[in-house]
């Protein structure tokens, strides 16, 4: 039976997110503390230890990261929270932010203390104003309470523009420019902010390193799938009964969230398919959900765990008329700065379209794949390489929806 | 306040100007040109780029748009929970299409990607605000409010 584990969501519900003073009673800042009496570089070691791996979507090492920035030489670094949080059925950092806002400052005092840094930012998407709020009481009593020390925070808000949730767009968009990708490398962690080393990480990646501080990385590293330990906070959409979030061990599969968790499909139909990681992850259908929902597992199957959206299709959904909405989506997304996206995507949408509308043939379904072959290699950064997937998937596990409005 | 005034109060943020623009639109609903001009200035970049910055963000506007505005969240999970039935109700509601604005200036009317609430769909926003499962017959409340 799958339960739910709350690690990132510890105080979610619990304390009064505006006043520091719960926080704190619940034994908030003890792992700042408890980070600051260690040399930075056991710290960093602990954070590697624990593999802990990005919650934004790459899933890279953490703590790996972390000791790039800590080791390069420069007279200023930054710590960047990314709190952009576009991915479309997406809204698990807003419930960080909003429900206990002090662990992603604490998460982000202990990385400024590891790499270096004194300053940090809060990259919060445009939409989210009132979470810009929050944040904002949340540093003010943090200052005031003195237990930030010499770091400063600062939030900044995007301006609705899905592609600024890339790490380098998002540096890019801090520095006041369109938010268009940087090649890499140089990575942030060399060369990000005004050039300086940055370490950006998302909300729930910062709101677990106080845990594993505290807890140590042993702990955390034996929780759920052993390459992808931890939690993962999964929010729920679609024709699912239960439409809500949920916090898992990784090592949950996909069937016992929809099923178990999830409380299966709506209104007693029957399952199709699964989206899972937002709108650019891949479909999956009904004999792939044995799958744990660790990142590498994902991966295996042609999916991605990516944010954690969990989008669900019951069997009187058309595939070709959900993925026309997305391939709307990338055409509108893309930054337009390297042209097999920007060309791409419009192409896709074009075909998809076409194919929709009943005028596509045989030889459309060919160029889409071809098509999404190539974008998934020639883009510049991961939007344009990811838009080709839920087409993809689609064409593989869904051929019958597209063949049906053949001509 | 005057655009001026709004835009001065950013000069010494660095990278300020996005946060310049969101203070404009605020005052305003849209980014004047002369606003963008100014922020240039203020900036000290060429006005060329301070214009690709205004035109690159979808929540920023370089044309005139109503005062209160309506964006509606056309992503896949919105979409499938009915959000062309909420496209209608608005339009014919409010008498304008999707992309339009109203003739006294109250209401712009706009598609958005997911805003991130998508626990209740389908979500409509004003000027921000969240509204959550949002049914054609109860449009005309939620308008009701910014009347
Ligand atoms: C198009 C695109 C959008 C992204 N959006 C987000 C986002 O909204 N939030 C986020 O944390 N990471 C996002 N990422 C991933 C970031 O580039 C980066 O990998 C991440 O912030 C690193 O933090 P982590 O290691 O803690 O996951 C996005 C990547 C791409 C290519
Ligand atoms: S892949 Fe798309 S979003 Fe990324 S840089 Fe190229 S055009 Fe821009
Ligand atoms: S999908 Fe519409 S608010 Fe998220």
């Amino acid at each position: 039976m799958a339960e739910e584990m709350r690690i990132v969501l510890r105080n979610y519900g619990k304390i009064d997110p505006l006043n520091i003073d719960e926080y704190i009673a619940a034994g908030g800042y003890k792992a700042l503390e408890k980070a600051k009496g260690m040399n930075q570089i056991d710290l960093i070691e602990e954070v590697k230890k624990s593999n802990l791996r990005g919650r934004g979507g790459a899933g890279f090492n953490c703590g790996q990261k972390w000791f790039f920035a800590n080791q390069a030489n420069a007279d200023q670094k930054y710590v960047v929270c990314n709190a952009d949080e576009g991915e479309p059925g997406t809204y698990k950092d807003r419930l960080i932010m909003q429900g206990d806002p002090q662990s992603v400052l604490e998460g982000m005092a202990v990385c400024a203390y590891a790499i270096g840094a004194n300053k940090g930012f809060i990259y919060c998407r445009g939409e989210y104003p009132y979470v810009v709020d929050i944040l904002n009481q949340a540093i003010d009593q943090a200052k005031a309470k003195g237990v930030l020390g010499d770091f400063d925070i600062e939030v900044r808000m995007g301006a609705g523009a899905y592609v600024c949730g890339e790490e380098t767009a998002l540096i890019e968009s801090i520095e006041g420019h369109r938010g268009e990708p940087r090649f890499k490398p140089p990575f942030p962690g060399v060369e990000g902010l005004w050039g300086k080393p940055t370490i950006i990480n998302n909300v729930e990646t910062f709101a677990n390193i106080p845990v594993i501080v505290e807890k140590g990385a042993d702990w955390y590293a034996s929780i759920g799938a052993p390459s992808y330990p931890g939690t993962k906070v999964l929010t729920l959409t679609g024709d699912i009964n239960n439409k809500t979030f949920f916090e898992v061990p990784t090592s949950t599969t996909i069937k016992e969230v929809v099923y178990e968790l999830g409380g299966g499909v709506a209104g007693g139909k029957k399952f199709k398919a699964v989206q899972i990681g937002g709108t650019s992850g891949g479909f999956i259908p009904e004999s792939l959900l044995d799958t744990t929902i660790s990142f590498d597992a994902m991966s295996a199957i042609g999916a991605t765990l990516g944010s954690g959206a969990v989008f669900v299709m019951d069997e009187t959904r058309d595939m070709v008329d959900v993925v026309s909405k997305i391939t709307k989506f990338f055409e509108h997304e893309s930054c337009g700065k390297c042209a097999p996206c920007r060309e791409g995507t419009a192409r896709m949408n074009e075909l998809v379209g076409k194919i929709k509308g009943g005028q596509g043939s045989s030889a459309d379904i060919t160029l889409l794949k071809k098509l999404g072959g190539v974008m998934s290699i020639a883009c510049l950064c991961g939007l344009g390489q990811a838009a080709p997937a839920p087409v993809l998937t689609t064409l593989g596990h869904f051929a019958a929806d597209y063949e049906d409005k053949l001509v | 306040m005057s655009y001026k005034g709004i835009i001065a109060r950013y000069a010494e943020v660095p990278g300020g100007i996005i946060e310049a623009f969101h203070a404009v639109e605020k005052e305003f609903s849209f980014l004047p040109e002369e606003a963008i001009a100014e922020a240039a200035r203020v900036f000290k970049v060429p006005a060329a780029e301070a214009y690709g910055v205004a035109s690159f963000y979808s929540m920023f506007s370089t044309e005139t748009r109503g005062k209160n505005i309506i964006r509606l969240c056309e992503s896949a999970p919105c979409h499938i929970a009915g959000a062309a039935e909420v496209v209608a109700a608005l339009e014919k509601e409010l008498g304008i299409r999707m992309g339009e604005s109203t003739n006294d200036g109250l209401f712009a009317l706009e598609f958005t990607e997911c805003v991130g609430q998508c626990q209740a769909t389908p979500v409509i926003t004003i000027n921000s605000k969240p509204y959550l499962d949002v049914t054609p017959d109860i449009i005309p409340n939620i308008l009701a409010e910014y009347k």
